[in-house]
Parts: structure tokens; sequence; C-alpha cells
């Protein structure tokens, strides 16, 4: 019984997941619209924009090869995949356990390593160029990330996300030097992975300027469907993962009482809307930086989530 | 069972003059490389007996050889065991490759006679448990290899990559006969049993290790001793190739276990720091200088320098555990670091394999003559694809696997005493996570140039699909990656004898354990799980799959790709393997090779073309080998009047000498 149970709860929180992500997409485009004094596009935009996509034709480079139509499927399955392993609403999910935050930012980067891949097959120098920047971004934001995980690992003692998020719940935690660190640090890494302004910009269409779009520039129907959710899946991760670990309220752990899911759901749909406003806010207040200042930005970072790291390394009470 | 894998070992010997006798003869290939196949699948199934426990009874043999007074002492335990299969496994697959590839050599006579021989020393070296036979081996191993970087001599590259292998593996040698020497101690107690119930002094104990530490660590290719790798690896037929780097890495990895953690003792703690020091150096530098080349097995070797660096840091911190008595935590340091000697021996005989057919079908290795062999070659490029992400350290194949091990031993090092440790590992953590993403990156790079995109020779464009004796190896290789990969547990437990031997602990049993998850301490704290990973990808992306082709779209057109409104983009417009290596070369490259840009545009309406050029400077050949060749070619220069000098003065300085020595004799105490 017990089983079935969790199995339920991994199922819905796969597909809440899933469902939520493009509305987070679309309520960041809205937000960032409404702070510029335009209408925006409406909130329900992104689902219309997936499925118009999936009705389309697959147009394909001369030159795409089976790996190019793979690829979106590989990414989108490694994407939910580690989505749905980020408690959101309730933690101790079925299968928490299968891969914990390490694993996770692996999975990540499988996603990557096939997308920058995907670039590069059409054999065109924008797909060459975004590759081989995300590439040179990624070398920065993936060791920050681990350090990151690293300093919070630390302190949990655990590097499984559930422990992690009960340990970040419990009075035990208090203020520490080297979790101010972390968190700064991860979310600098999460604008650069989600290629936000100041680090890419997801709304431009010049190619000289682009990263993220310029490695699917060759993709369309219902392959661009899929990375358009993989990348909306991935902005509700990090989301997610930010706050599972550092506000980590109202995640019930192994509770089936309604009242208490009830309530772990609507904290959860509060913080991904606060995220949400956050980042736009962020995004309108700040300009794009050019490509080469983006390693001193993650630089930033890398060092931040060190010292986090040597911290506690030094010291149990930072 | 020593002696069935001495005679194993005397049978592939006995196979180098069988291919003399043979010389040029179409069979030849043939049959020498399928009776390595055969023997070394043997050892490596005996080996993988003695594992598993089914050792029987003689385990230890002294034969009659060697030093008149000593004979020489053969031995199989659960460590050199481990090591066997390592190396048999990868001689088979290499063996099988050859079969297919071998027909593409010129001159197989000069390859024929010394490949087996070469599988023979590397057997050797395992087997031996005296200093005197192991330094034999050792040597043996290293002039077939030698004989086989030179096969193609008439190449001048390859014959100074050759003069440079073998000046490195001269002094690898020389310290580890000191080192050994030491250990031996007065006595001369040359057997491995004496010295390991001997107990140096600290200060011998500390000497010993910086000796094999240097004398290993210059085989294994560990920063700075690498100068020759790179230069030697590449140099030899390519299944050659993948055993240099494939195997013989591992076995110089095995010289430096069987010295540092079973005959020298008890560890002390600093001794991590030189292993951790040089493993993080090795493991960043290894992969940077990887993305800068342009040879597809130069950035192989390379890479190997890497996961050489990524081993010993494990190794490193498995020595601090041992020496502050945390044997839980160094067993799993160890097991990852067994784990990753595993895992890179499969992935890169794999990718060596890929880069030697891919030379058999274009002739090229040269990454900016490659391009869009994923359309000519599918199966090739299907196994390269599944190597380059193994080493990339992605879930679910194996090579994630051991880097997650190894964060994870890195994440019990707080528990560490000495203050030393808990500044610097940290530090290396950091290394080895920007190692791994840089080599996502130069894998990328690899995969992307040589497969991907548009041919940019005529050769990459002929190019056709390999043979099925190539293609057999490689599926087998990447097989094993990926069972490697989604069952880990498995693996891990076959080597918990081994870490039993060398810790005294060993990590949990992972076998028993519900889902077949792995768990290095308690599944609170850490736990993955390969299979479920895979699972849940192949459902989840196959679900996706049907979903859209069912209830979407499912239609496909083919259309010219977009080229910003410029029709017909060539191939010379896509990116090169430079131009990809830019921003990372930008932001690492500028401090660490000196790398300078500098472009030159031509006049406003001058139609010259736009040049730009880069340079770049090796520092650990700048720094290190240049100043020592230089000073010895001033002392050659300086030392050189003594061969004109007329018979007085020859007299003269063989009376100088010999007073100098009786001096010396007499102030001797």
């Amino acid at each position: 019984m017990a089983v079935i149970h969790d199995l339920a709860f991994q199922g819905a929180q796969m597909l809440l997941v899933l469902l939520l992500s493009p509305l987070l997409t679309g309520f960041v485009r809205k937000v960032k619209a409404r702070l510029l004094r335009r209408q925006g596009p409406p909130l329900l935009q992104p689902y219309r924009d997936i499925i118009r996509l999936m009705r389309k034709d697959v147009v394909l480079a001369d030159n795409a090869s089976w790996l190019f139509r793979v690829i979106p499927y590989l990414i989108f399955a490694a994407t939910w995949v580690a989505a749905a392993l980020v408690p959101t609403f309730r933690s101790g999910l079925m299968f928490s356990w299968t891969a914990d935050l390490i694993a996770l930012i692996a999975l990540l980067g499988s996603a990557r390593f096939f997308l920058a891949l995907a670039g590069m097959d059409t054999g065109t120098a924008f797909g060459g160029i975004g590759s081989s920047r995300e590439v040179m971004i990624a070398s920065l934001a993936e060791p920050a990330m681990l350090m990151i995980v690293f300093a919070i690992a630390l302190i949990a003692g655990s590097t499984q996300l559930s422990t992690m998020a009960a340990f970040m719940n419990s009075p035990e935690v208090g203020l520490r030097v080297s979790l101010g660190l972390g968190l700064i640090a991860l979310v600098i890494v999460a604008i650069a992975e989600n290629g936000r302004i100041p680090v890419d910009n997801p709304a431009t269409h010049l190619e000289l300027t682009m990263v993220h779009e310029a490695m699917v520039l060759e993709y369309s129907g219902r392959h661009l469907a899929l990375i358009e959710l993989a990348a909306s899946l991935k902005l509700l991760l990090y989301v997610s993962l930010i706050a599972c670990l550092f506000a980590p309220w109202g995640i019930s752990s192994t509770t089936s009482d309604p009242a208490l899911l009830a309530l772990g759901s609507a904290a959860y749909v509060a913080k991904l809307a606060a995220g949400g406003f956050l980042l736009a806010v962020f995004e309108t207040s700040i300009a794009k930086m050019r490509v080469f200042r983006v390693p001193e930005f993650l630089g930033a970072a890398l060092m931040l989530a060190l010292l986090a790291a040597l911290l506690r390394f030094v010291s149990r009470s930072f | 069972m020593v002696v069935t894998a001495l005679e194993g070992v005397l049978a592939l010997v006995a196979l180098a003059p069988i291919a003399i006798a043979l010389g040029a003869s179409a069979r030849a290939s043939s049959i020498v490389y399928g009776a390595c196949l055969l023997l070394t699948l043997a050892l490596g199934i005996l080996a993988l007996l003695v594992l598993l426990g089914h050792a029987s009874e003689p385990l230890a043999v002294t034969l009659p050889m060697g030093l008149p007074w000593l004979g020489a002492h053969f031995r199989i335990d659960v460590l050199s065991a481990f090591f066997l299969v390592v190396i048999n496994l990868g001689g088979a697959a290499a063996s099988l490759f050859a079969l297919g590839y071998g027909r593409h050599e010129e001159e197989p006579q000069r390859v024929l006679p010394f490949y087996p021989a070469y599988l023979a020393g590397m057997n050797l070296v395992l087997l031996s448990a005296d200093a005197f036979s192991f330094l034999v081996s050792w040597e043996f191993m290293s002039l077939t290899s030698w004989a086989l970087v030179i096969a193609h001599h008439r190449d001048k590259d390859n014959l100074r990559a050759g003069f440079v292998y073998l000046l490195m593996a001269g002094f690898g040698t020389l310290t580890l006969l000191l080192a050994f020497g030491l250990l031996a101690g007065a006595g001369g107690a040359y057997d491995f049993d004496a010295m390991r119930a001997a107990h140096p002094t600290t200060g011998i104990a500390a000497l010993v290790l910086i000796l094999a530490l240097l004398g290993a660590g210059s085989k294994a290719g560990l920063v700075p001793l690498h100068a020759w790798l790179p230069l030697a690896h590449p140099a030899a037929p390519s299944h050659v190739s993948a055993l240099m780097s494939g195997v013989m890495t591992k076995v110089a990895v095995y010289g430096f276990i069987r010295i540092v953690f079973d005959l020298l003792g008890a560890p002390d703690w600093w001794w991590s720091l030189p292993v951790l020091t040089l493993g993080a150096a090795s493991a960043v530098m290894g992969v940077l200088y990887a993305l800068m080349q342009r040879d597809l097995k130069r950035v192989l070797a390379y890479s190997t320098i890497e996961n050489i660096g990524i081993i010993f840091v494990a190794l490193g911190l498995a020595l601090a555990f041992k020496a502050s008595a945390m044997n839980a935590a160094a067993a799993l340091a160890l097991t990852a670091a067994l784990l990753h000697v595993f895992n890179h021996s499969l992935f890169k005989n794999l990718l060596f394999c890929g880069a030697g057919a891919v030379l058999a079908a274009t002739g090229e290795r040269d990454l900016e003559k490659l391009g869009g062999l994923i359309h000519r070659m599918p199966q090739t490029a299907f196994v390269f694809l599944i190597g380059a992400t193994a080493i990339s350290a992605l879930p679910p194949l194996n090579g994630f696997v051991s880097e997650w091990l190894t964060f994870q031993a890195i994440l019990l090092s707080p528990q560490l005493p000495s203050w030393g440790l808990k500044l610097m590992v940290p530090a290396v953590g950091a290394l080895l996570a920007l190692s791994a993403a840089l080599a996502a990156a130069c894998f990328v790079r690899a995969f992307g140039i040589a497969f991907l995109s548009r041919p940019r020779s005529d050769a990459a464009r002929n190019a056709r699909e390999t043979d099925s004796n190539s293609l057999a190896a490689m599926y087998g290789l990447a097989a094993l990656c990926f069972v490697a990969g989604i069952l880990p547990g498995l693996v891990i437990d076959t080597f918990a004898p081994v870490t039993e031997l060398l810790t005294g602990a060993r990590m949990p049993v992972q076998g028993t354990i519900e889902w077949l998850s792995i768990v290095p301490i308690a599944e609170s704290r850490s736990s993955y799980n390969g299979l479920l990973v895979f699972a849940f990808m192949a459902v989840t992306g196959a679900f996706a799959a049907f979903a859209i082709h069912r209830l979407a779209s499912d239609k496909i057109r083919r259309g010219p790709a977009w080229g910003c409104g410029y029709p017909d983009a060539g191939p010379l417009t896509q990116y090169s393997a430079d131009s990809f290596a830019q921003p990372i070369r930008r932001v690492f490259g500028t401090l660490i090779f000196s790398a300078r840009e500098q472009g030159e545009m031509p006049e406003p309406g001058s139609i010259l073309p736009a040049r730009l050029t880069v340079r770049m400077r090796d520092p650990i050949w700048e720094t290190l080998y240049a100043p020592i060749a230089g000073f010895v070619g001033y002392a050659g220069e300086r030392l050189n009047v003594l061969q004109f000098l007329t018979i007085r003065r020859y007299l003269s300085l063989v009376f100088g000498a010999l007073v100098l020595l009786l001096l010396v004799l007499a102030i001797w105490p």
C-alpha cells in the first residue's frame, strides 16, 4: 500500500513539474513585460507555443544526422528526470535516492553535453559558436555548482536532497556564513545555467549575442518544442532547488495528510512565483554582459563557493 | 594457479619468435593477434577467479632464474589479480580490434613480434614478487613498448617520441631501482615478503614514497613527468596506443599501490600531500592540454593524463584516510581509484580504437581535416559517442560512478585531523570538478569536430565504415562501459578483497541493496542508482517520442541549413577545432599557456585574407625539460675537449682520478 502511495506521489511530482514549468516561463515573461510598461504575452502563451510547435512539421538541415533527431528526446528525458527528483511540495519521494544532488547536476551536464553536440551537427558557424561558448560557461558553472553542493552537503551531512531539505528545515541550521556565500553563488550559477541576462539573453535572435539560442537554431517543430520544454523544466528545477535548499518551509516529509499537502503545494507555488518575480526584476535591472566578462562573473561564483566549502572544512560552526 | 598464469605468459613470449618466423606473410597478423586474444582472455579469466576467491594453490612460486642465490619469485594475490583482469581485458579487446585493424599495417613484421612480448611484459610485472624480477619485467615492458612506438620509424616525429620515451623510461626505472634498494635495506632483502616485514624509518619511508611517486608517476604520466606520453602514445599503431594509454598506465598505478600501500607500511598523514598535489595538477593540466590539441590521438593521450590525475587524487585521499585510521573512508577512496582504473581502461581503449578506425578509414588524425564521419561511419560514431559520454563522467555511464565515489570520499575528509589536508582537500575537489567539466568540453569538441558537422577534406568525405572485428571489439568495450555504469554495485563488490588487503576495510556490500543502488556509507547520506536513472531516462524519452509521434506530428522535411542569409556556405565556414577551443583558451590559456592572439586585418577594400595567429607556450616543457636538455648539451660541449688530449694528459688524468679515489676511501668513515 505504502509503495503505491509513494509511487503516486512520485508520479504526481513528475506531472506537476512538467505542467507547471511553461507557466513559470510565461510568468517571468509577463512580469518582465509589465516592468517595461508593456502588456506582454498572456500567461499561457508558452503552452500555446509548445502545442503549436508540436503540430508543425520538422525541417531538418541537409546535413543533420540521426543523432540530431535523437538529442531532443535525450535532453528532455534527462532534464525531466532531474526535475522530478527535486523535492517540491513533499520530500521523501519514492525515487529520491536514485540520484543525489551530485548525480542530478551530472544529469543536467548530460543534457548540456548532447545539446552542445546538436549545435555542431549541422555544420554551421552559429551552432559552433553556441556550443563552444556553452561549454566555456559550463566549465566554470559546473565546478562552482559542485562546490556549492560540497558546502551545503557538509552542513547537512548528506548529498541526498530529501535529507538536506529536512535538515535545512530543522532549527539546528541557524545563520551561517557559508550558507550565505553558497546562496549567492547558487543564484549566479542558476542564472548562467538557464541562459538568463546578464549571461545570455533568452529573447534575443541576434546571432552573435546568443549562446543557447544559437545551439538550437536549426531545430524546428516537435524537436524545438521538446527543447523549449526542457529549458522551462530546467528553470523550474533551479528555482525549486534554491527553494528546497534555502527556503524549505512547507515541504512535508513523508506525510499524506491532505491539509499538509495542500499547504506544501501552496507554499511551493508561492515560492515559484517569488523566484520568478525576483528573476524578472533582476533581468530588467541589468544589462547583458560581453561574453568574455562572463568568466569573471562565474569565477566570482566559483570563488564564493570554494570559500564556503573551505569554511566548512576549517570549522564546523561557520 | 600462478604456474598456469606463468605458462600463459610464456606462451605469449613464445609468440614473438613465431611472429618473426611468419614474417610479413598474409596470415601472420591473424595468427598472432588471434593467439594473443585467446591467451589474454585465458589469463583474464584466471585472474578473475583469483579475485572472486576461487583461487587454487600454489599462489606463489620461486623459479631458479634471475640472481643465482635468490631465484625469481612470482606470486598472485588479489591486488595483482585485479590489475591482471584490467590488463588482460584491455589486451583482449586490443587484440580483437587488431584482427581487423592490423591488416592496414604496412610493415607488420615491425609490430607483430613485439606485440605479444609487450603483453607478456605487462603480465610479468604484475606477477613478480621480488624487486629484481619486477624491475626486469618493468624494463622488458618499457623496451617492447618502445619498439612499438618506433614501429613507423621513418617518420621523424616518431623517432623523437621514441627518444624522449626511452629517456623517461630509463629515469623511471632508475628511481624505482633506488626505491627498491632503500626498501631492501642493508640486508638486501629483494623479496617483497621480506620488504613488507621490514619497517623502514620515517626518513627512508619518505624517500621511498617520493622515488615511487617519481618512478611510477613518470610511467603513468603525472604532470610534470608526462612529457613523453603525448608524444609516444599517439606514435604507436592505434591498438598499441590503446594498450599504452588504457593499460600500461595502470601497470604504473599498480607499481605505486604495491610499493606505497603494501610494502611501505603504515603511512604518515603528509604522504598524501604530494600525491594529491600531483594528481590534481595532472587532472587539470592534462585536460587543458587536451583541449588545445588538433591531433585526435594526442587529445586522447592528454586526456589519459587527466584520468591518471583523478586516480592519483583518489589514491592520495585513501592514503590520508589510512594514516588517520579512518579505514572505511580509506576503503571508499581506494575503491573509487580502482573503479576509475577499471573504467578508464575500458573507455580509453574504446576511444583509441575509434581513433584507429578513423585513421584507417581516412588516413587522418588531424581534427581540422575530419568531420561528418557520423554519416559515413555510423557504427564507429555510435561507439565513440558512448566512450566520449563515459569519459566525460556523465550518467548513466561508468565514468560518472567513479568520479561520484571520489567526490563522496572528498565529502568525508573534513573529519581528517590535520590542518594541511583540511585546507588542501577542498581546493583539490574544486580542481577535480573543474577537470570533469573541462573533460566534457574536450569530448564535445573531439566528437563534434571529427564525427559531426560537414566533412573538411576529401578523405573524410570518402571514408568507409570499419571492419567487423574492429567493430566487435568496440561494441564489446562500449557494452562493458554501459553495464559498469548501470550496475556499478556488482563491480564494486568484486574489488572488496583488494581494499580489505590494503586498508583493512571494505565498502558495504552493494549487491544486496535493493534496486541495486550503490551506497558508499549510508542511504540517508548518499546513494546513486545508475540502473534506475537509465530506466527513467529510457521510459520518459520513449514516452515523449511515442506521445508526440502518435498525437502530434511525425513528418520530416529536409532543407538547407540557415546561414544568416548567405547561400551555400562552404565547410570552411564551420567552427574548427581551434575556434571551438578559443573561449576556453582565452579564459584558461592566457594564464597557463601564455596564449596570445594576434589578428591582422587587410586594408579596407583589399581582397587579402585576414589572419589570426595564436602563440602558445608549453610551460612545463620550457621551464623544466628545456633547461635540463640545454644543460646536458652545454656539459657535453665542455666535456668534448676530453676526446682530443695527448697521451701525457690522459695519463695524468688517470693518476689524478686514482689519487682522488684513494682520498675518498681514506676519508670515508
